[in-house]
């Protein structure tokens, strides 16, 4: 009987094996020959995507598959070329476009902010500068009485308490936004902890996910953490104006958010936009990337596939952008559209570009 | 009479087969674990184990932190549930042992196996932490409520059934004229349970502890979601701590750099050596304690 029961166990998990390669595989065939688009990538702007797609899908007929498995597995997939598109929240760096081989282009589709939460008693606006953040996640600023907090808040009753730190467990582009800016503000971030999307916590605890970050906070009195601006709107959670590279102390909002991208960007888009000079931009912000191969002539995909998929995209970044807001996130400013314009009218089919 | 010898032999040959395949299937997962984390494993060395420092954005690993969290909360957990489980399955064989009371504790005790580990993280999160916090406030430390303590007494409740379920078949299997025999010469209830029946079965009981203490080891849903997922050595009981388990979950699908990636592989390989040297030195004490 146990023999039995392994063996049907065995086979179980061997069959499973199989037939997940081979929906793949079937799903690769059927968008190249119908006209089924597959993307993979950030979890962060996945309900707009999908809303996105949906509403393309009743328009044009063309089904999308985007499946959020987070940023690092959308290159991943992209440079392994089983999909069509890849999205990140954090743009591939050098050596990673390296690695890729063929040029890549970044297409950015709308902006995404960090925020910095707290559970205190009444939850008063508060006012932040990047030095207090970094020193209230280093672990020298521990309690809400602490002069550098109270200066900054005049007025604002904060409570004797002791502050816990609370910080995402996963690795997530939430993090390496948050930790993007403080590396940016404060030297002393900089050398002891640095950017990335997981990091090596100096003090407090770890929530996996917005949810869990969220959960944390609410539940622990003196906490401050960080979520991202779309998850502490839907719920209704505190967060902090954050004094920028102006000198204003700014709220975190759509329309700040997509300030942050008033600023000369570079011909790529591929530019942090932590801590901008943007005069009413909110520092902790980010675009969100679609990613794809410059030249779409590859794996036998034919020329439709490839018009179908630089179509899609540039419906999403025209049309599409109005479906951003009603879901809580930040639109491209015009400046940014004209360089996903640009950079969309440069991709190109042997050589050709796609769109005129 | 052809027909039948051809379907014994079949039957044989897939027996075999079955047997090996196992084999073939650990020592595959072996090899894999140690191919993929190449990379860590020769850049850190016997280091890995013994650094204390987690730290992505350098490229420097060390799992220490991980590998006594996983021991730490596992062992907790077993020492805290053990005796409950151990009491479950003397009541359910020795004292209800038929009728509606007896189902429905059976019963119940099964379920708890069945439950995803995911709604006993829910429970603990939700449910447990506050309690602890409470508790943590009362006592004057830093009210975190989640940590080491609070993902022990979860894996101690998730770990009952195994104990429970095992010891109780063991229990019942003790022959009926050896406690009777003990009976007829005046022993009480008790003094059976105690000198007969436990150590009758205490291979037995000892090898459900041990499948409960496995079950702990690997258990990475529901830890994750209470432990704190702090990557620095716990301090105290209810400090917050990582498993390595949870490590893995928490950070494989946003590790690009090839040396993070080979570093995640590589506590998976400890893990995976750890649950076997656990099992192993288990299976040798059950050998050398044998009494009956």
């Amino acid at each position: 009987m146990k023999k039995i029961s392994l063996i049907i166990i065995a086979l179980m998990i061997v069959l499973t094996l199989q037939t997940n390669s081979q929906n793949i595989k079937a799903l690769k065939e059927k968008a190249m020959g119908t006209s089924e688009i597959l993307g993979a990538g950030a979890t962060f702007p996945f309900p707009f995507y999908s809303k996105v797609f949906d509403e393309y899908n009743k328009i044009k007929g063309v089904k999308v598959n985007y499946q959020a498995i987070g940023s690092g597995g959308g290159i991943k997939q992209l440079t392994s070329k089983t999909v069509d598109f890849g999205a990140t929240d954090a743009f591939m760096d050098g050596k990673e476009l390296n690695e890729a081989g063929k040029p890549i282009v970044h297409i950015p589709t709308c902006l995404g902010a960090v925020v910095v939460t707290y559970n205190i008693p009444g939850n008063p606006k508060l006012k932040l500068t990047g030095d207090v953040v970094s020193a209230i996640f280093l672990g020298q600023i521990t309690s809400w009485t602490d002069k550098r907090i109270t200066s900054l808040n005049k007025g604002v009753k904060l409570p004797n308490q002791k502050i816990v730190v609370i910080h995402r467990s996963d690795g997530s582009g939430t993090t390496f936004i948050f930790s993007d800016y403080l590396t940016k503000v404060s030297k002393e971030w900089e050398s002891k902890v640095g950017r990335g999307k997981s990091l090596d916590w100096p003090v407090g605890l770890g929530g996996k996910g917005n949810q869990g970050v969220a959960g944390l906070v609410q539940q622990t009195p003196g906490s401050i953490g960080y979520v991202e601006l779309v998850y502490s709107k839907s719920n209704n959670m505190p967060a902090a104006l954050i004094k920028n590279s102006s000198g204003n102390y700014i709220e975190p909002t759509m329309n700040s958010v997509s300030l942050s991208a008033n600023i000369d960007l570079p011909t790529d888009t591929r530019v942090s936009l932590t801590n901008s000079n943007s005069a009413q931009g909110y520092p902790m912000s980010s675009f969100t990337w679609l990613i794809l191969y410059k030249e779409l002539n590859y794996n036998n995909r034919d020329y439709k596939h490839a018009k179908v998929l630089v179509d899609l995209i540039w419906w999403l970044v025209h049309n599409g952008e109005k479906y951003a807001q009603p879901l809580n996130y930040s639109p491209l400013p015009q400046q940014a559209l004209k360089k996903a314009e640009t950079i969309l009218k440069s991709v190109t089919y042997n050589g050709k570009p796609i769109l005129k | 009479m052809n027909f039948k010898i051809n379907r014994d032999k079949l039957f044989r040959a897939i027996l075999y087969g079955s047997a090996f395949f196992l084999i073939v299937l650990i020592f595959g997962f072996f090899i894999t674990f140690i191919l993929e984390s190449s990379e860590s494993l020769t850049k850190f060395g016997f280091g890995f184990i013994t650094g204390k420092q987690w730290d992505p954005v350098d490229g420097h690993f060390g799992a220490l932190p991980f590998l006594s969290g996983t021991l730490i909360t596992s062992f907790l957990g077993l020492i805290i549930s053990f005796p409950i489980s151990l009491m479950i399955a003397v009541f359910l064989s020795e004292y209800f042992y038929k009728g509606f009371f007896h189902n429905v504790i059976k019963t119940a005790v099964e379920l708890l196996a069945g439950i995803p580990s995911i709604v006993f993280g829910f429970w603990g999160l939700f449910a447990l932490v506050p309690l602890i916090r409470e508790f943590q406030l009362s006592i004057g430390i830093e009210p975190y409520g989640v940590g080491i303590f609070t993902s022990a007494i979860v894996l101690s409740i998730m770990i009952i059934p195994y104990t429970a379920s095992i010891s109780r078949e063991v229990i019942s299997m003790v022959p009926t004229d050896v406690k009777e025999a003990a009976y007829s010469l005046g022993a009480t209830k008790f003094e059976v349970i105690r000198k007969i029946i436990l150590p009758y079965s205490g291979s037995g009981i000892f090898a459900g502890a041990l499948l409960a203490l496995g079950r702990a080891l690997g258990e990475t849903m529901a830890v994750t979601m209470i432990i704190g997922n702090s990557n620095s050595m716990p301090t105290s009981i209810f400090s917050p701590g990582n498993t390595m388990a949870s490590v893995i979950a928490n950070e494989f699908t946003e590790a690009t750099d090839s040396t993070y990636v080979s570093a995640l592989i590589e506590i998976g390989l400890l893990l995976f050596l750890v649950t076997a040297l656990i099992n192993l030195v288990g299976k040798y004490i059950i050998k050398k304690t044998v009494q009956f």
